[in-house]
């Protein structure tokens, strides 16, 4: 069996998920999980997705592997390129997915979360493609700091919500949508944007982005002749590392999911429940969840999704974390070496490549390359200095 | 459900519904400057039971008055450990609940919160982000300590749902009044009459509408199908505003209302 075959009824991987929402989003939750159920093994439903993933997302994204950069590492380094999706990362997956879903259940409104705003992009895409209404609910700061992304998601019809309470980032952004839902529930669907929240969200999420690693095993395999030593992505609440590393998982493939300094759920390994989910989570001796702080909104949370707190326990798959200013300088690495702008998150996960290179020596290394980093380029500006 | 033990705010509650009185709970947000002479002034004014609420950072069920009065307790320096202290120093006449969200328990652990509670005189608890299916390793150690756990039932409950999370309830069943967060409202929503009346054809265990009871006015037509009322929002925002004494008032006028 797999390491990644679905969790339990209860919705467990080991003794991480659950489904910890309030009485009355429970019949919403049984009701997405039967629905799901249901839709992923309807051949025409499967057919549906797969066309506009094709059609749409721009489906299959590339591989690109870089030789200049592996020339100064040491190790011969491919890019998985999600950020060549239609809205310009991993997201899209997930969203098409769960919109898609939506409207099969007769929902006719989408609530979402985001961090980044790539989520939140990606929701005001499939909405307005679906012709579905659309709320996207973002931490104040991260407002500030992604402010391209909210007047995409504008554009695209949506409404954008500013969430002044807690740490007014993504952590806030999550409650409020879920204050929405809990007020909404009969006519919105819930479009949670990572491998998190309540059963069926964190398994249904890795589904949909299960597109990522298959297509990533085979292009690996068509090129190297075999799979990578190495699969690298950052995690947030960890859906583009667990597209990636459902690719990989029950090969040697050493798996690594690199998360911010300032928001290393995992390291800490003390779990917790918050958001629907039973997993490793930030918080202080009395069980206040704390806030994360990082300079890339996208991970800028306290927990991460049940399944990487299952895989880091049973030791399948690692969870190192870096800092900032090595984020920054791999960011500005990529694009000088390469030609391409990274979005932060993925720059998390270069940053890591760069720093273990030493003992990399030689390997062949996939990182996902999540998102592109127009979104980012004006938080840079002020970073770098014009 | 043979053996179904009775604790001892429930039994309270069945008397006095026996007695033809109307539950009335107000809650009060432990930790919040002056939370503890608001307390007793409600229990003055006639309350039947105290619901403290145990202050955390993400209360997903809350709107903004008790997402306020939570942030703001926090900021005071509020933990559990240190409302529990001070509840132990209550000395009040009616049964107390503590209101909490699950990481507390989780963080402290089962049996070590059951016990905390316990000896702080707490009888009875309500963990609105811990619904049937997950509720069994706290319920075992919750009633092991003799702590009641109520258990909330929603409008969006399906017909075969409510007698598994009545057969659960202890205490009372807490009926949410509407699709949504806590806070105060123009008028009782529709839902709220709907789903007391459902439950109380199917339970004997007292049913209390709780979330969107805004007013007196609105407590009495909940009374009206419901056994009792908690009343969240409306009344920390007194607390907030007013100090004890505006909580004392209001829990008076609406005991009045309901009692009439
Ligand atoms: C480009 C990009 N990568 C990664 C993430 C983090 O999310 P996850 O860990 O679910 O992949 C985000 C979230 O906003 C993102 O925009």
């Amino acid at each position: 069996m797999s390491l990644m075959a679905d969790p339990s009824a209860t919705g467990r991987f080991g003794e991480f998920g659950g489904r910890f929402v309030p009485e009355t989003l429970v019949p919403a939750c049984q009701e997405l999980e039967a629905a799901f159920i249901d839709a992923w093994a309807d051949p025409a439903f499967r057919a549906e997705l797969h066309h506009l993933l094709t059609s749409y997302a721009g489906r299959p994204s590339i591989i690109t592997e870089c030789t200049n950069l592996s020339d100064e590492l040491g190790l011969r380094l491919l890019l998985k390129r999600e950020d060549l999706n239609h809205t310009g990362s991993h997201k899209i997956n997930n969203v098409l997915g769960q919109a898609l879903l939506a409207k099969r259940m007769g929902k006719t409104r989408l609530v979402a979360e985001t961090g980044a705003g790539q989520h939140g992009v990606a929701s005001a895409t499939a909405a307005a493609l679906m012709g579905m209404q659309c709320k996207v609910y973002m931490g104040a700061v991260d407002v500030e700091r992604q402010e391209l992304n909210v007047f995409r998601m504008k554009l695209l019809g949506s409404e954008v919500e500013a969430v002044h309470s807690g740490s007014r980032t993504l952590k806030d952004a999550v409650n409020e949508a879920m204050r929405d839902w809990v007020a909404t529930v009969e006519t919105t669907h819930y479009c949670l944007g990572s491998v998190m929240g309540p059963h069926p969200y964190p398994w249904m999420v890795r589904e949909f982005h299960r597109v990522l690693g298959e297509e990533a095993r085979a292009q690996s395999i068509a090129l190297l002749g075999d799979v990578p030593d190495v699969a690298v992505a950052c995690v947030g609440g960890g859906s583009n590392a667990i597209g990636l590393f459902s690719g990989f998982v029950d090969d040697r493939t050493r798996l690594v999911g690199v998360e911010p300094a300032g928001g290393a759920a995992v390291s800490r390994a003390q779990p917790g429940v918050v958001h629907g989910m039973r997993s490793y989570l930030m918080q202080d001796e009395y069980g206040q969840v704390q806030e994360a702080h990082s300079i890339s909104a996208g991970l800028d949370y306290p927990g991460v999704g049940p399944e990487h707190s299952y895989l880091a326990s049973i030791g399948r798959a690692e969870y190192p974390n870096v800092t900032d200013a090595e984020v920054v300088s791999a960011f500005q690495l990529l694009a000088r070496t390469e030609g391409i702008i990274t979005a932060l998150e993925s720059a998390h996960a270069l940053a890591w490549i760069v720093r273990a290179a030493p003992e990399l020596r030689g390997q062949t290394v996939l990182m996902n390359l999540s998102g592109r980093g127009d979104k980012d380029v004006a938080q840079m500006m002020d970073v770098l200095g014009k | 459900m043979s053996e179904r033990a009775i604790g001892s705010m429930e039994a309270e509650f069945r008397a006095k519904r026996a007695a033809g009185r109307k539950l009335l709970v107000p809650y009060i947000t432990g930790g919040l400057p002056g939370w503890q002479d608001a307390l007793r002034a409600a229990v003055a004014a006639g309350a039947d039971a105290i619901e403290i609420g145990i202050p955390f950072s993400d209360p997903v069920m809350d709107g903004p008055i008790i997402q306020q009065a939570s942030q703001a307790a926090l900021e005071a320096g509020a933990t559990p450990v240190s409302i529990l202290h001070d509840a132990r120093a209550l000395d009040v006449s009616v049964p107390l609940a503590v209101m909490t969200y699950y990481n507390t328990v989780h963080h402290a652990g089962h049996e070590r919160f059951a016990a905390q509670l316990a000896s702080a005189g707490i009888v009875a608890a309500i963990v609105p982000d811990l619904p049937l299916e997950e509720s069994g390793p706290w319920c075992t150690a919750a009633d092991a300590a003799g702590i009641e756990t109520v258990m909330l039932a929603a409008p969006t409950a399906p017909d075969e749902r409510l007698p598994r999370v009545a057969a659960r309830a202890r205490g009372f069943v807490y009926s949410v009044g509407l699709l949504g967060v806590t806070g105060e409202r123009d008028v009782l929503a529709h839902t709220a009459a709907a789903l007391a009346r459902r439950l109380k054809a199917i339970t004997d265990v007292p049913v209390l509408i709780g979330v969107g009871v805004s007013n007196a006015a609105q407590a009495r037509e909940a009374c009206e199908v419901a056994d009792g009322v908690v009343m969240g929002a409306s009344v920390v925002r007194r607390l907030l505003e007013g100090g004890a004494d505006a909580v004392g008032e209001f829990v008076a006028d609406v005991r009045a209302v309901i009692d009439r």
